[in-house]
Parts: C-alpha cells; sequence; structure tokens
C-alpha cells in the first residue's frame, strides 16, 4: 500500500518534470523568437519582408538592408577640437590650434558604433576605479559621515532615474557638455549601484587582510592596490560587465543628451532612422542587429560575472 | 590619570581624522560624479517644480501653481491610471512567472540551468530599441506576425491594427515589457533557490511532504528577502516604461498607453515645461517611495 503510494507520487513526480521541461523549452524558443526575427529579417529582401505570409526563413541571404543602412546616413569617422590657445609676447601674439580636425566621411553606423563602444567603456573603466575606492572604504573604514553617505547612496538607487533629467539636462547645458558623450558617461558614473556592488564584495574580505597589510607597513593607497583590489576583482569583474551593458543599452539618458548625427549612438540613431523611415523594416533589423549583436556576444562571453553581479546586489537590498 | 586619559582621547580622536581624511580621499572620485550628477539634479528637481521654468529665460516664482495644475489636468490622471495598470498587471506576472520558470530549471542540470538563464536574459541584453524595432515589425498591421498566426488559427476574423487601436494598444506595451522583465528576477530566484537549506527539504520529504508542500512550507519563507527585493525592483521598472512608448505609440492612441514617464518627457522636451515636469517627478518619486516602503512593510511583517 505504501509503496503503491510512493510509485505513484514518484510517477507524478516525473510526468510534471517533463511537462515542465517542455513548457520551459516551449518559452525558450518564444523568448528567442525576437532575436531570430532581428537576425533573419536583416538579411531578408524587401519582398520577403512585406509578404503577408511571413517568411520563416531567407531564401537567400540579401546584404541590402546592410547596403542601405550605410549608404543612408554619413558621419566623420572622428573630429577633434584643439581649443584656440593665444600666447602674447613682446608684441607679437602667436595663435596655436583653434581648429578642428575632422576624420574621413564613412558610413554613420560606424561612427555610432565607435561612439557606443567609447562610451560603455569610458563609463565602465570610470565607474570601475571609482566605485572600487569607495565601495572600499565604505565596507572597511570607520569615518564621521559615513552613515549619510551609504544612506544617500541607497536613497539614490531607489529612486527613478529618470526623474532628474531635467535638472540634469540644464547642468550638462551649463557645462557646455550637451551633446557630446560625456553627457551620457558622467551620469552613469555617479549611478551609484556599483559602490554598492562593491561594497557587498568587500564586505567578504576578511579585515585582517587589510590590517596585516597595514601593520607591515603599506600605506593607505599600497593596502588598495595590491591588497584589497586583487581580492575584490570578481566583483569589480561584475560591476564592469554590468556597467558595459547597461551603458550600452541606457536609451533615455542618449535620447536626451545627444543629437547631433555624429554623436549619436547606435540605438539612438537606429531610432532616429525609424523617424525617417518607419516602415523599412529590413532596414530597421539590420540596424537592430547591428545594435545587438555585438552586446549580446559581450554577454554570453562574460556572462558568469553578470549574473554574480546580479545576485551580489541584491543581497541584502 | 586624568591626564593619561586626556592623551588617550587625543590620540584616538587623531587617529580618527586621519582615518577620515584618507576615507573621503578615497571617496572622492566616486563623491564627485555622485553630488554633481545625482545628489544635486536630484534637489534641483524639488527645487524647480516650484517655478515656471523653460528654456532660454529666467525662472520665475510661483509656488505650489505647478502641482495645482498637475492636479487638474486630466492627461495626468489617464497616465498615471495607466502607469499604475502595467504595474498592476505586469509585477505579479513578472514574480509569478520568473518564480515558476526558475523552479523548473534549477532541478535541471547544471548547464541547462545556465543556458536557459541566458535564454530569458536575452531580451534585457538585446536592448530597449532593438526589441522594440522587431515588436513593432511583429504587431503590424500587414506584415505582423501576430495577425497571420491569428487568421491561420481562426483566432481572428481580420487583422487587427494592434498598436493603433484603443483597446488593445496598452496590453500590447505591457507585453513586450514582461518579455524584457523577468530576465532578472529568473537570475535571482534560480540562486535563491540554490541558496535553501537542502536538509530542511529532505526532512520534509523523508516525513511524507509532497513537493507542493515543501515548496509553500519550506522553500518559499526562505526565499521572502529576494521575493521582496524582486517586487520592488519590478515596480520601479515598471513605473520607468519609457522607451516602447517612446518608440511604439507616443502615448497614443488616444492617450490609450501615456504613461506618467512619458508624459513627464512629453512636457519637458518637446513642450520646454521644465517646472511642470520637475513637479511630476517629485510626485512619481513619492509614489515609488510609499509603494516600495509598502512593500517593505508588507515582507517584514511576514
Amino acid at each position: 500500500m505504501n509503496t503503491n503510494r510512493l510509485d505513484a507520487n514518484a510517477k507524478k513526480k516525473r510526468a510534471y518534470s517533463i511537462f515542465s521541461a517542455v513548457v520551459v523549452i516551449i518559452l525558450a524558443i518564444l523568448f528567442t523568437f525576437p532575436l531570430y526575427w532581428i537576425i533573419t529579417g536583416s538579411f531578408k529582401t524587401g519582398a520577403e519582408i512585406n509578404s503577408t505570409v511571413p517568411v520563416w526563413f531567407p531564401s537567400e541571404w540579401d546584404m541590402g538592408n546592410y547596403q542601405r543602412l550605410m549608404t543612408k546616413r554619413t558621419a566623420p569617422l572622428f573630429d577633434m577640437n584643439i581649443p584656440l590657445i593665444s600666447v602674447s609676447a613682446f608684441g607679437y601674439t602667436l595663435n596655436l590650434g583653434g581648429m578642428t580636425i575632422t576624420g574621413p566621411t564613412v558610413p554613420a553606423a560606424i561612427r555610432w558604433l565607435i561612439n557606443t563602444v567609447f562610451m560603455s567603456v569610458g563609463s565602465m573603466l570610470i565607474t570601475c576605479l571609482t566605485a572600487a575606492m569607495a565601495g572600499y572604504v565604505l565596507a572597511k573604514k570607520r569615518f564621521l559621515g559615513k552613515t549619510i553617505i551609504f544612506s544617500l547612496v541607497v536613497c539614490a538607487m531607489a529612486l527613478p532615474k529618470q526623474v532628474i533629467l531635467i535638472p540634469l539636462l540644464r547642468e550638462m547645458s551649463a557645462l557646455n557638455l550637451y551633446d557630446t558623450i560625456w553627457a551620457v558617461i558622467f551620469p552613469i558614473v555617479g549611478w551609484p549601484f556599483g559602490v554598492f556592488l562593491l561594497k557587498q564584495f568587500a564586505e567578504g574580505i576578511p579585515t585582517e587582510m587589510v590590517e596585516a597589510c597595514r601593520i607591515d607597513g603599506a600605506g593607505e593607497w599600497r593596502t588598495f592596490t595590491d591588497v584589497m583590489f586583487p581580492m575584490i576583482k570578481p566583483g569589480v569583474g561584475a560591476c564592469a560587465i554590468f556597467t558595459f551593458i547597461n551603458s550600452w543599452n541606457d536609451y533615455f539618458m542618449q535620447l536626451i543628451m545627444l543629437t547631433s548625427n555624429k554623436n549619436l549612438t547606435i540605438s539612438l540613431g537606429i531610432a532616429t532612422m525609424q523617424g525617417e523611415s518607419s516602415t523599412d523594416y529590413g532596414l530597421l533589423m539590420a540596424g537592430a542587429a547591428l545594435a545587438s549583436v555585438p552586446i549580446i556576444i559581450v554577454f554570453l562571453i562574460f556572462q558568469k560575472y553578470f549574473t554574480k553581479g546580479i545576485t551580489m546586489g541584491a543581497v541584502k537590498g | 590619570m586624568s591626564t593619561k586619559k586626556i592623551s588617550i582621547s587625543q590620540k584616538s580622536r587623531r587617529l580618527m581624522i586621519r582615518e577620515t581624511t584618507t576615507s573621503y580621499l578615497f571617496l572622492l572620485p566616486f563623491l564627485v560624479f555622485f553630488v554633481m550628477f545625482v545628489v544635486y539634479p536630484m534637489f534641483m528637481c524639488v527645487y524647480t517644480s516650484f517655478f515656471d521654468a523653460t528654456m532660454g529665460r529666467e525662472d520665475i516664482f510661483i509656488g505650489f501653481d505647478n502641482y495645482k495644475t498637475l492636479f487638474n489636468d486630466e492627461v495626468f490622471w489617464v497616465a498615471l491610471k495607466n502607469t499604475l495598470i502595467i504595474v498592476i498587471v505586469s509585477v505579479p506576472v513578472t514574480c509569478a512567472f520568473s518564480l515558476w520558470v526558475a523552479s523548473a530549471i534549477s532541478k535541471m542540470h547544471v548547464a541547462a540551468t545556465s543556458a536557459f538563464r541566458c535564454i530569458f536574459y536575452l531580451p534585457v541584453v538585446t536592448g530597449s530599441v532593438a526589441v522594440t524595432m522587431v515588436w513593432k515589425w511583429m504587431y503590424n498591421n500587414y506584415y505582423g506576425i501576430f495577425n497571420y498566426l491569428g487568421n491561420k488559427t481562426g483566432l481572428l476574423e481580420q487583422n487587427i491594427n494592434w498598436l493603433g487601436d484603443e483597446r488593445y494598444a496598452l496590453g500590447c506595451i505591457i507585453l513586450i515589457l514582461l518579455t524584457t522583465s523577468v530576465g532578472q528576477p529568473i537570475v535571482l530566484y534560480v540562486s535563491a533557490l540554490d541558496n535553501v537549506d537542502k536538509s530542511l527539504v529532505e526532512a520534509a520529504e523523508v516525513d511524507g511532504a509532497t513537493e507542493l508542500q515543501a515548496f509553500w512550507k519550506i522553500k518559499w519563507p526562505q526565499m521572502m528577502p529576494t521575493t521582496l527585493y524582486i517586487l520592488v525592483i519590478t515596480t520601479i521598472n515598471s513605473f520607468q516604461c519609457f522607451a516602447l512608448i517612446q518608440l511604439l505609440t507616443l502615448g497614443g492612441p488616444n492617450n490609450s498607453t501615456m504613461t506618467i514617464m512619458y508624459y513627464i518627457y512629453y512636457n519637458a522636451f518637446k513642450l520646454y515645461k521644465y517646472g511642470y515636469g520637475n513637479a511630476m517627478g517629485v510626485i512619481l518619486a513619492i509614489i515609488i517611495a510609499i509603494l516600495s516602503a509598502v512593500q517593505f512593510k508588507m515582507g517584514q511583517e511576514k
């Protein structure tokens, strides 16, 4: 009797786990479908895109969409402003700089990709450095005002970031940073998630390690670079990949801060193109593929760190 | 005796000052960015909400007028209603869905767990613009895959203009939002399920508890902090739903997809009513703060 019930129970359990596996696989297919549709769509011809019966797989890999994406808009590959410097001496005035160096004209999408990479890498590097230093101090030191700073950090994290965009826009115009990549990078660096994450991480490092190092005569900076930093490296990795992906995809900030064609990021550029040719889905899919495939590859390579970052940031959240 | 005491306290005081100085030197790079680009704008947001502020002229102090206008603004109430609908639908669905998926995949082989975790995270990584573009195409009136499938299976009698129809537009937005918001909760739940005390679960199973009982009586209470965190972040995310609306419907048709976030954007960056937009931002922040506090309270009581 008892064994029978156990048997039935085991059977039920087995049936349920098969059922749930099937459902999860179906869901997984549905979740990958939009990405599949972007990538295949970017290679379809206009006729295949606009057919009422969906073409599940492109019959031939057509590059036309990418060609249109590349020729539609152009921008200089790079440009540098060298400010004017005047040196006056003995009645002579020497003017140095005051010119703009402009690179060769390339498809705008390339320039947008360069901008996006620069923005993401820039905010990643600065965030990691500042957050590691601040997180170490907040976790391991006792000083006046620590509680206030930490509560400000937590409060800021709970606020919707977009609420501060209007004052931020005016501030950036006042600082002459409006419509430059820095206007996007600086607020990301100021966003305290990285500090929070690395504080959590640094708290896991035994304080004795830090103290032992101090007793051995290392200065504050040496203690940080030689002992603390190597030990919180996994946390820094998580912070890096998290910041990189988030700034790549942070559309709202880019939309408000960047306006001129040469300063757009790839996702903003695609969104702008959508305004002009809203029904050319082939072109839009090519742009979407260009914006998303690089970041997906980065994510897949570093996903272990990324998962760690998500879970670490939530502990005691 | 007393002189010795003073010298100790003086020494410790000097130590404290030194510690504080070095600590602030380490904090300085972060604090510069944090204060300039987060804290200062936060205060300016509240401050400017009492002004009639726009581009190219001095702000004029108007007291609570922005807030008064706000409470009489019909579109604001519609936006608030739509935002709350999005939150009320998407938060429970996201939590339940991700809990179920996480518990299903956490029992699988390690490689399978991590593969599925990646797949459900993909829509987040793909980025809001790319995701929105492809959904726009899938929702399309003529070439969209939804209308094709609906007609093929006989569910639809004629093509529906999904995003152009007041009755469906908000639902369509919520569906996209759901696919892009379950990624993080799934990751969190998988790791929370991993951390559940296994011996308790085994003990319960020996005592004859079914899997469902073991789940609700043992695993669920242990995962309460994670659930709480997920509730808070999902609520904040749903309030911030913006890119979808800006790229797909612009708040239309007939304000049926107008949300607070988009209305703030519309007022501030299309009509240049900075003060008014800030007043809305303040109200939004207060609503989110209250909701988060309530969620925390509820979680702690349980």
